[in-house]
């Protein structure tokens, strides 16, 4: 199987995810400049994090129109997995792959922390390995994290179970306390109706050696890997 | 012609870089400023001389590009053509 990981002028934690799928999982991974018309031949997608086109206009506003978004969207279209990280949610929010906006955090500083996630959808590709009841401690790194969906939209996305990470406390309380950015309903991950589209905003690509804090971002890479190799055979 | 675009946060939605910036003003004084939303302006030249057809231009960019509708507003001004 055949990961891609998209690079766009700015991302920088392209490297990261190369690492914690081709090192650390042993999957077959290229990267995929920005301008390439085609994926090529991956079974799924990885949108780093980072600051393309420097956050201009908008976090992920520019990279949107990059042509290998083109080939994203139909992928995302034949139910291809692809997971966007931070910049890379981002990113698929702008595209409107995924519904609703990122604002600045209501702190108006830059967070840099493990934080504590719950998972509450674990049918999409990235989370169907993530133990139960289990709370993951992966970090984020955001100046822009704090999602917004009107009452209406967050309805929705309550209805058709596509929150799929939520900020929790140590023992999975979902508390105001433990929401690291002002966040609607503590949301840190959401995925599309059709759940092969997911975007958080922690980080699991950096929570994958337990000696560098966490190997809690491993059951996304688990998750993608059982899921593929069992369409596969 | 050289269009403005002001685009400006939903009124619905918080501003916290308009907020922080009214405690500011407060702490220095200004005591009659009631609110603070921060926007952008942006700059456009459009190869046309025509009124119509260079606010029809304008709104299609806001649409699919300087604005996100889904949180902000934009208001296009065009060059006052009275004089």
């Amino acid at each position: 199987m055949n990961f891609g990981v998209l690079v766009f002028p700015g991302s920088n934690c392209d490297h990261d995810a190369y690492h914690a799928l081709k090192h650390i999982h042993g999957i077959n991974t290229s990267f995929i400049w920005h301008k390439e018309p085609e994926l090529g031949n991956v079974d799924g997608v990885i949108i780093p994090g980072g600051f393309s086109y420097g956050d201009y206009l908008r976090s992920g506003a520019i990279a949107r129109f990059s042509p290998v978004m083109n080939a994203v969207a139909r992928f995302a279209e034949k139910g291809g997995p692809i997971l966007g990280i931070c910049n890379g949610f981002q990113i698929l929010l702008e595209a409107r792959l995924l519904p609703g906006t990122m604002m600045a955090n209501e702190q108006l500083r830059f967070t840099c922390k493990f934080v504590n996630l719950v998972c509450q959808n674990r049918k999409t590709p990235f989370t169907s390995s993530i133990p139960d009841d289990m709370v993951l401690s992966i970090p984020v790194a955001h100046g822009e994290g704090n999602y917004y969906a009107d009452s209406k939209l967050l309805k929705e996305l309550e209805d058709a179970n596509q929150v799929v990470f939520r900020y929790c406390d140590t023992d999975g309380n979902i508390t105001a306390e433990a929401n690291p950015n002002g966040s609607a309903g503590n949301i840190a991950g959401i995925c599309n109706k059709k759940g092969n589209v997911v975007g958080m905003m922690p980080h699991p690509e950096r929570a994958v050696e337990s000696d560098l804090g966490s190997d809690h971002g491993r059951y996304l890479f688990e998750s993608a890997l059982s899921r593929i190799v069992a369409a596969l055979y | 012609m050289q269009v403005d675009i002001v685009i400006t946060l939903r009124e619905s939605i918080l501003d916290p870089k308009g907020k922080a910036s009214h405690h500011a003003l407060e702490n220095l004084g200004f005591s009659d400023i009631s609110s603070v939303r921060i926007g952008k302006f942006i700059q456009i030249d459009i190869d046309t001389d025509d009124p119509a057809k260079a606010r029809e231009i304008a709104t299609e960019a806001c649409e699919k590009l300087l604005a996100n509708t889904v949180m902000e507003n934009y208001e296009i001004r065009l060059p006052d053509t009275a004089s």
